[in-house]
């Protein structure tokens, strides 16, 4: 069954009829991104309001592979154990070239941590659950079919002209967040340069619903007999749909091409019979751009409408989520008047240094499926052909590096014999803690982890002191005896020492902070 | 310091020279162009060091870039 999309009601907002007070957090965009900066907000104190143009959630599959990262992102926020759930987990992924598997890899092989690699999930669920777990937020309020229509700012505050179904209204507020996706009408109103590169390629994405069960990995396919000369993929999604994506050339007319009459004809061809029903098509241009900063005075730029990227290797909406967990503690701590505004710097400084590892990654995988003529064809043909008889040639073979949150540059002090995948500027591996998870224990806010060491009390953060278990020492430890690690409220490792010394976890909490000296 | 070898370092190089010119003997331009990509490939995967590799791609590149 195609998903039902009850629409949400509208509700008479109350500026309609007298002005509103100010308020701290504008949110346009109720998309995934833009429901989780509210939920991350709401964790941090902070209410908000969602402002979208729309009722209804998404229509089609959309984004469907949230990764690790994102699951434990939406965990804090309420939603991940309800995506784990209702998701289709994976970890096996098959490259096919021609109809040959060349190779295939296993993500995550290991024990020890609560989310899986990545799920599989239609966007539409994931809304789902965030709005439903934003209504029942009293920090968040939710205003469908409210479109904002202009954004003004001055030196100390945002307004938005809002248009509804039943008359026009304005709200003020300290902060504005552009969560409205790739075609962000407020980037386009502000004139800003969305600069990159377009790629003349063009891929059908398609919702069926099959009656046979297929396997739960993702397939890829380079020049498959079933789409001669091409590139395709396909994913398995829960309630028995499928997820495929065809590359269409670039002399493809879209408006042709997503006919159901020449879809179905595609789809009979991977799926091997007609025994399937249509639930959604879509056709996408690759692209990869970034704005050049993510923080314009009062408005802020999170999601598609900052950074867009080709779909393969599922940087898209998990890239966005990411941008959530580095802004919502510190907007809140300017908010809440605890750090000053140049504290954003340190959001657009690393979010936009991970939008580039992500563009450089998502780039170079389109280069590698869609080979222009020449020698980009002949290089790329001659990877293929040696995967086939060389492993290391196996790994050449790019169908999308899958998302993994990037290492942000840091000053943090570090100490070069504890382990490499724990550095400052990764986010903290989970592990088990005392019957449950550390990524849930420490939950939203500046955590001191001491390991096999007594920590003294420091100012502005909480002492975790748990038993090391061998799981902790391999990820924490290494082949030091005790360890002292700083840990951010995003759950990004912001230092680490051998022993406890509390003066430097002071001192490096309120450089975090963009405190003074 | 240079970390690419540009002084003489393969023993029979007349051999190897002879031998890259029979593997390509009875292709056509096109399977020679192919045999060429994979051996480069091959050969960076042995190699397995970046900077020898940028180094080398330099070198090729002047006077052809």
């Amino acid at each position: 069954m195609p998903h039902t999309r009850r629409p949400f009601p509208f509700m008479r907002p109350p500026g309609l009829d007298l002005p509103e007070n100010r308020h701290g957090v504008l949110i346009v965009g109720a998309g995934p991104v833009g429901l989780a900066m509210a939920l991350e907000l709401a964790n941090h104190d902070v209410s908000s309001i969602v402002l979208d143009d729309n009722n209804v959630v998404s229509a089609g599959s959309r984004a469907i592979c949230w990764s690790k990262r994102s699951l434990e992102i939406l965990d804090r926020i309420g939603v991940g154990e309800r995506c784990l759930r209702k998701g289709v987990t994976w970890k096996v992924g098959r490259t096919y070239c021609r109809d040959e598997e060349v190779f295939s890899f296993d993500l995550l092989p290991e024990d020890g941590h609560k989310m899986p690699a990545f799920v599989n999930l239609q966007q539409y669920y994931v809304e789902e659950y965030l709005i439903e777990a934003a209504r029942e937020n009293p920090l968040v309020e939710m205003r469908f079919r409210n479109r904002v229509s202009g954004v003004v700012q001055s030196r100390d505050c945002v307004r938005a002209e809002i248009e509804t179904p039943e008359g026009n209204y304005r709200l003020e507020a300290d902060y504005l967040i552009a969560c409205d996706g790739a075609r962000s009408s407020i980037r386009e109103s502000m004139g800003l340069d969305f600069a990159g590169e377009l790629f003349e390629e063009r891929f059908l994405i398609a919702d069926v619903e099959l009656k046979t069960e297929m396997p739960s990995e993702r397939r890829f396919w380079f020049e498959p007999t079933f789409h001669s000369g091409q590139s395709a993929l396909l994913h398995k999604q829960p309630d028995n749909i499928y997820r495929i994506d065809l590359q269409l050339g670039w002399g493809a007319n879209p408006r042709r091409e997503s006919r159901p009459e020449n879809v179905i004809p595609r789809i009979e061809r991977v799926v091997g019979h007609s025994d399937f029903r249509l639930d959604w098509v879509s056709v996408y241009t690759f692209q990869c751009r970034r704005l050049r900063d993510f923080v314009h005075g009062r408005v802020i730029f999170a999601g598609d409408s900052a950074h867009i990227v080709s779909p393969f290797g599922a940087r898209g909406g998990n890239s966005g989520l990411q941008d959530v967990d580095a802004l919502g503690w510190r907007l809140a701590a300017v908010l809440r008047s605890r750090s000053p505004r140049n504290i954003l710097e340190d959001f657009d400084a690393e979010r936009t240094f991970a939008a580039d590892e992500n563009l450089l990654n998502s780039s170079r995988a389109t280069k590698f499926m869609t080979p222009t003529d020449g020698i980009e064809r002949l290089l790329r043909d001659q990877v293929l052909a040696l995967a086939a008889k060389a492993p290391f040639a196996r790994a050449w073979v790019n169908s999308g590096r899958l998302s993994v949150p990037c290492v942000y540059p840091s000053e943090g002090a570090d100490d070069g014999t504890m382990p490499a995948l724990s550095r400052p500027g990764s986010v903290a591996p989970d592990a088990p803690v005392e019957n449950g998870w550390l990524l849930n224990r420490l939950g939203g806010r500046m955590v001191v982890l001491a390991l096999g060491c007594e920590m003294p009390r420091v100012d502005g953060a909480n002492v975790f002191a748990p038993r090391v278990t061998d799981m902790l020492r391999h990820r924490y430890l290494g082949i030091a005896t005790s360890a002292v690690y700083l840990i951010r409220p995003d759950q990004v490792i912001a230092a680490r020492w051998p022993y406890p010394d509390p003066a430097s976890v002071e001192k490096t909490i309120s450089r975090l902070w963009r405190l003074g000296k | 310091m240079s970390a690419l070898i540009d002084t003489p370092n393969l023993a029979d190089h007349d051999g190897f020279y002879a031998e890259l010119l029979a593997a390509h003997r009875c292709l056509d331009e096109k399977r020679s162009q192919a045999l060429n990509a994979q051996l480069i490939m091959i050969l960076a995967n042995h190699i397995g060091d970046r900077r020898v590799l940028a180094e080398a791609l330099a070198l090729a590149l002047r006077d052809i870039g």
